[in-house]
């Protein structure tokens, strides 16, 4: 499967990563071969088999509703770039 | 041209655990800034999720009251979107496979017509953290104590048709899960909000229209404006020839109007998939079973009950059954007093009416349950008057004391002494010859004249059943 330009440019987007036009042929090129390859699953045979969630044939195990945490924020809140009264600050986004 | 509206609703219930759905932290509203977020909701490294079981119980339980299938197997997936209080860059939601699907809740409309409305599906997710824009030099505050904050969202059929329907169906769905015990309704705190999918479409005609998102609406009040302002514009569009873009947009209380969300415009593909860090949940018929077993009395059944067991009016038991306190507090007090129908009257009136005015509820009534059982004794024992149990009820609120200490405090005993009663009636005869005259000449009117003046001489503490029956015989003479 082939893709387009714009799909790629889209993809990047969405996970915001800046790729130079230099490199778009180059991207789109591999991007395309990955899926081709991948394609060929698409010829298996998969009429009695069950669609698989997890690779591991298990169950989600489950805790009990207990709360066992206790607050570390300065801890975690040295690795932040910015803080201020207990908040996290981050460059500006409004809705 | 004649438009009718089609309606859907995404709720989103915050569930009443103790911790998060994925980690050990806890829930607490209200705490100071990211002291509830541990290194599963801030999304470091190497972490990994961990179901909480109260979650699942609570979704099963949402779903059997719902009459919805509860899916034996389910699966997690991630939702992907940059937000900066969103800190692992997806959401753990479910997509393919939720938790409950294929329900059902019956609403009841203002001309009585009950209307089904079909409950697609819910699922379990995880809450995102909250941004603060004011006061940060440029920057953006983040909390990140509601990240990871368990919440069912519950789709809702395009079978709703009108505002008020919408209305209806919120308000159902409220109460439902504040009689499950799973969400505690906090609109204010965003404990139970709401996104709608509005379109409209000539009437008559099938197929739907193109239909846009309005985000974020936390009361009953908004919810029917913003329906019905959104309906309006789509309206006015469709009559002047343009048409609908697909689109999320927010409600603006204070304009009166919903606006585009520049943000998620583009951000439309999650590209959602399986959540390699969870497996699927398995829900076995037997662990449903026990839900089953534990489910409470839900409103349906308990107003069904409250009009059979107690004889109380559809009306009456549906106020009553309003919410699950409220109808707790109506049992404990119907259980000692014989007349229901004077302790819904009491419930409905008095109560209701004095929680109003101190802007209470129930839960923090000044009189308890048995207080006011207590005092409807006194009525049916025949020690006071149902007037003056009114006069006892405010000095009970007041916190003057239980019934008896008020009734004995202020001598408002009933006077059910014979003696004492005629006495008083030959002396309220004495004192008005001209009217005594005018009975006996046939002027019947003038009994109630008689009763009214015999209860103010004795500060309507007399029994009326007996000044009614002592004044009729000794009026004749």
């Amino acid at each position: 499967m082939k893709l387009t330009r714009q799909e790629v440019q889209n993809i990047a987007h969405l996970a915001r990563l800046e790729l130079p036009e230099a490199d778009m042929p180059a991207f789109v090129e591999n991007l395309s071969d990955i899926i081709t390859f991948v394609d060929q699953l698409e010829n298996a045979s998969t009429g009695d088999t069950q669609p698989m969630a997890h690779p591991l044939n298990m169950n989600q195990p489950l805790r009990p509703d207990v709360v066992t945490e206790s607050d570390h924020r300065e801890d975690y809140q040295r690795n932040a770039p910015a803080v201020e009264r207990g908040l996290y600050l981050v460059p500006r986004v409004i809705e | 041209m004649d438009w009718e509206m089609v309606i859907g609703l995404e709720i989103h219930a915050q569930l009443k655990t103790a911790s998060k759905i994925f980690s050990a932290s806890s829930t607490a509203y209200g705490a100071a800034p990211n002291t509830q977020a541990n290194l599963v909701d801030l999304g470091y490294p190497g972490v990994l999720p961990v179901l909480n079981t109260e979650a699942v119980g609570m979704a099963v339980r949402f779903g059997l009251a719902t009459h919805s299938t509860v899916a034996p197997r389910s699966v997690f997936a991630r939702k992907n979107y940059f937000y900066p209080d969103l800190p692992k860059g997806y959401q753990i939601s479910q997509y393919e496979l939720p938790v409950v699907h294929d329900g059902y809740i019956d609403i009841d409309l203002d001309d009585g017509v009950t209307k089904r409305i079909g409950i697609t599906r819910a699922h379990l997710e995880e809450d995102a953290g909250k941004s603060l824009h004011e006061d940060f030099h440029g920057m953006s505050g983040i909390d990140l104590n509601r990240a990871g904050t368990p919440l069912l969202e519950i789709v809702s059929e395009p079978d709703l048709r009108t505002a008020g329907e919408a209305v209806a169906y919120m308000k159902a769905i409220h109460q439902l899960v504040r009689y499950l015990d799973i969400c505690d309704g906090n609109m204010q705190e965003g404990s139970f909000r709401c996104d709608a999918n509005i379109s409209v479409r000539p009437a008559g005609r099938h197929e739907f229209g193109t239909r846009a998102e309005i985000k974020n609406l936390n009361s009953f009040r908004y919810i029917e404006r913003a329906i019905l302002h959104e309906a309006e514009r789509q309206i006015d569009i469709l009559e002047s020839g343009g048409s609908i873009v697909q689109e999320t947009r927010l409600y603006d209380p204070d304009k009166d109007e919903t606006r585009p969300m520049r943000t998620k415009e583009e951000a439309n593909d999650y590209r959602y998939f399986p959540d390699p860090d969870l497996l699927p949940v398995v829900i076995s018929e037997a662990e449903i079973e026990a839900v089953r077993r534990e489910l409470p009395e839900l409103p349906d059944e308990k107003r069904g009950r409250f009009v059979s067991a107690f004889g109380l009016s559809e009306y009456d038991a549906r106020v009553l059954t309003s919410s699950r306190a409220l109808a707790d507090f109506y049992e404990a007090v119907a259980a000692t007093v014989s007349d229901k129908k004077l302790a819904a009257n009491w419930v409905m009136g008095d109560l209701s009416g004095a929680l109003n005015k101190d802007g209470l509820d129930i839960e923090t009534s000044r009189i308890s349950a048995g207080a006011l059982a207590g005092l409807l004794g006194r009525i049916e024992d025949g020690t006071i008057s149902g007037k003056i149990a009114k006069q006892v009820f405010e000095a009970m609120w007041a916190g003057e004391g239980g019934a008896d200490d008020v009734i004995e405090a202020r001598g408002l005993k009933q006077i059910t002494d014979t003696g004492a009663i005629e006495a008083i009636i030959e002396e309220v005869m004495a004192a008005n010859p001209g009217q005594l005259e005018q009975y006996r000449s046939g002027k019947d009117k003038l009994f109630g004249y008689f009763v009214g003046q015999v209860m103010k001489a004795t500060r309507g503490q007399a029994n009326p059943a007996l000044v009614n029956e002592l004044l009729k015989k000794m009026l004749a003479g």
